[in-house]
């Protein structure tokens, strides 16, 4: 080998490095705005998560089924690998994710600034704040008046949002009147408005860990979540439905809250 | 000449006159007759305006997010008087709050709603709910305009869901009309709904009973009986029932023995074990046809009520410290027969004649 072929070889390797490293550090400019997609996966444990069908064995050892689920997300936070933080504004932030409903399970979250983004956060149900508002300030999700019947997430007893719900039945609950062996949860609670009370708000904090979601101009990342609902029974209590068949507005909600906060983990991103 | 020039001067002036009285006259006519051929429905009364009585504290809704007007109230009323907003248009607010009783279910000790279900609870006045934080006996509801999800969509009452309400009022003839009138074009959202809903209850506003008239130097006197009620009244009741609505807007055990056990009041908003068994602290206006009396309606008379203040308070946890030391040793007001019949005789003067046949809210004009 001569010198020119160590030369052209030394030259292809500069030169690639020099390739990779400009893709690495891909120029962007801050001032584009692009798209970023969240999916939330639900799952229990090992298994997706089959509605009604599926069957499953939480921490106490009962089997259940699972028949309805779904959550309020809001207040949506991104931070880029720079510590550049873009706070979804609020009005445009509160998503409904229903399992039953297969088109909210993915999100888009528009005009985020580009960027290599690596954490965020969200709460998990509605901030107190929006709690308390009129109805002009109610819309989309929020609307009052926007779900019936076993979809309703609004307390018009004790003015509040249900921040998760999720229905379903076991062997191991007790019967009903109506023969049916249920399991209700209806976890909500801002924190009162004139008298304090129960406060089921949930921030949940997610890195991407070495992952990057990058948004462009042109491109949509996609962060994939996967939603565990075993993590709602099994956690820092360990729920049992025969002992809790039914939990709504009430103290022992907040063990539920402190193990739902849990549920969600990044699984993936696609770039 | 000249005189007679005067003459019929005079007569052409005459003439004039008359000619432009029957022109008015007959302009007048026309315009009675091209008003009287306006449906009902769409003639708001032009005399709706909220104004904070003289003797009343600001008011705590915020009226600048929804001015009242004479459309919006007329929508309001038709709403409120309309069984539309039930599941099978049975039920109306206006059946279990009836003008003529202070907007209360007439001698209902608990509320009668849809398939003759009984609710958990005495159905409170619909007056000066612009001077209310929070409604309902525990409070659960702190907007005014959110407070009639609840009896639309309580199974016992009305048993409807809001977005059928909403798709009926869609559909109707006429509400997509008067939502045009009220809110400038015909979309009916859940927010306008309850802006409406919320500008009739706002124009409930009682404050010209005798009392009123008395404090304000209106003219109006109080007999030596009132007179003596309203001192005992000040000194004994007020410190609950205080100022100009005739509340505190606490909620309090008053020493009721316990009823429905399931009923525990405040405690089912707040959780917390020291609100057991406390109830919002009424307003006394109009209590004299409000009757029966407390949050489940147990006490059929004023009497009954006064006497149980007297001698029937029960001790509990919670019973209101106002209420521990009664000097007799026993809890309660200390309060002698005589006593008690001048208080009812001042609370009598708290009934607003007017209030309870104003036509403007009533459901037929």
């Amino acid at each position: 080998m001569n010198f020119k072929a160590y030369f052209s070889i030394i030259a292809v390797a500069v030169l690639s490095l020099l390739f990779i490293t400009s893709c690495d550090k891909e120029e962007f400019n801050v001032n584009d705005k692009g798209n970023l997609v969240i999916e939330f996966d639900n799952i229990v444990g090992d298994k997706d998560l089959q509605l009604d069908t599926g069957t499953y064995v939480n921490a106490a050892g009962e089997t259940f089924s699972v028949s309805l689920f779904q959550y309020y997300i809001s207040n949506i936070k991104l931070k880029t690998e720079d510590g550049r933080e873009y706070v979804v504004p609020q009005d445009q932030s509160y998503f409904m994710i229903q399992e039953h409903k297969a088109h909210t399970h993915s999100i888009t979250i528009p005009n985020v600034p580009a960027g290599n983004y690596t954490e965020m956060s969200f709460i998990i149900g509605v901030d107190s704040l929006r709690n308390t508002m009129d109805p002009s300030q109610r819309t989309g999700v929020l609307d009052v008046a926007n779900y019936t019947g076993e979809e309703k997430m609004y307390w018009s007893w004790n003015s509040g949002y249900i921040f998760v719900k999720i229905e379903g039945s076991s062997p191991q609950a007790p019967q009903g009147p109506d023969g049916q062996r249920k399991f209700r949860y209806h976890i909500g609670g801002f924190g009162g408005y004139s008298s304090p009370t129960i406060n089921n708000i949930k921030t949940r904090e997610l890195s991407f860990g070495s992952q990057v979601a990058k948004v462009r101009k042109d491109k949509t990342p996609e962060v994939h979540l996967k939603v565990d609902v075993l993590k709602l029974f099994n956690g820092s209590s360990n729920i049992s439905i025969a002992s809790n068949p039914t939990v709504h507005f009430a103290p022992f909600s907040v063990n539920i809250a402190n193990n739902y906060v849990h549920m969600f983990k990044v699984d993936h991103i696609h770039n | 000449m000249a005189c007679i020039g005067r003459l019929l001067s005079a007569f052409n002036h005459l003439l004039m006159h008359t000619l432009s009285f029957l022109r008015a006259a007959l302009m007048l006519s026309v315009m009675t007759a091209l008003l009287a051929c306006q449906p009902e429905s769409i003639q708001p009364s032009r005399t709706i305006e909220f104004k904070v009585p003289a003797n009343f504290p600001p008011p705590v809704y915020d009226l600048s997010r929804n001015p009242v007007t004479p459309e919006g109230f007329e929508l309001g009323r038709r709403l409120f008087y309309d069984g539309l907003l039930s599941r099978d248009g049975s039920i109306s607010c206006g059946f279990c709050h009836q003008q003529s009783s202070a907007f209360t279910q007439h001698g209902h000790d608990i509320s009668h709603g849809i398939d003759d279900k009984l609710t958990l609870r005495n159905a409170l006045p619909i007056q000066n709910l612009a001077w209310e934080k929070e409604f309902f006996r525990d409070g659960g509801v702190f907007h005014l305009d959110l407070f009639a999800v609840e009896p639309i969509q309580n199974p016992n009452e009305m048993d409807e869901n809001l977005p059928n309400v909403l798709e009926k009022l869609r559909r109707h003839a006429e509400y997509p009309r008067l939502f045009t009138a009220a809110f400038g074009s015909p979309d009916i959202t859940t927010d306008r709904f309850l802006k409406a809903l919320s500008q009739f209850q706002l124009m409930c506003i009682s404050a010209d009973s005798k009392y009123d008239k008395y404090v304000r130097n209106e003219g109006a006197t109080l007999t030596d009986t009132e007179k003596a009620g309203l001192a005992l009244f000040r000194q004994k009741c007020a410190s609950c029932h205080s100022g100009e609505l005739f509340t505190d807007h606490s909620y309090r055990n008053n020493g009721l023995p316990v009823g429905n056990p399931e009923d525990t009041g405040r405690h089912r908003i707040t959780l917390n074990d020291a609100d057991q068994y406390k109830f919002r602290v009424p307003s006394l206006r109009n209590v004299e046809i409000t009757r029966p009396y407390m949050h489940d309606g147990r006490f059929r008379t004023l009497e009954d009520v006064l006497h149980f203040y007297a001698t029937g308070v029960v001790d509990s946890p919670t019973l209101d410290t106002l209420l521990k030391n009664n000097s007799g040793g026993q809890p309660g007001i200390s309060l002698t027969l005589v006593e008690q019949q001048q208080i009812i005789a001042f609370l009598k003067t708290l009934t607003d004649r007017d209030f309870l046949n104003r036509k403007e809210l009533s459901e037929f004009r």
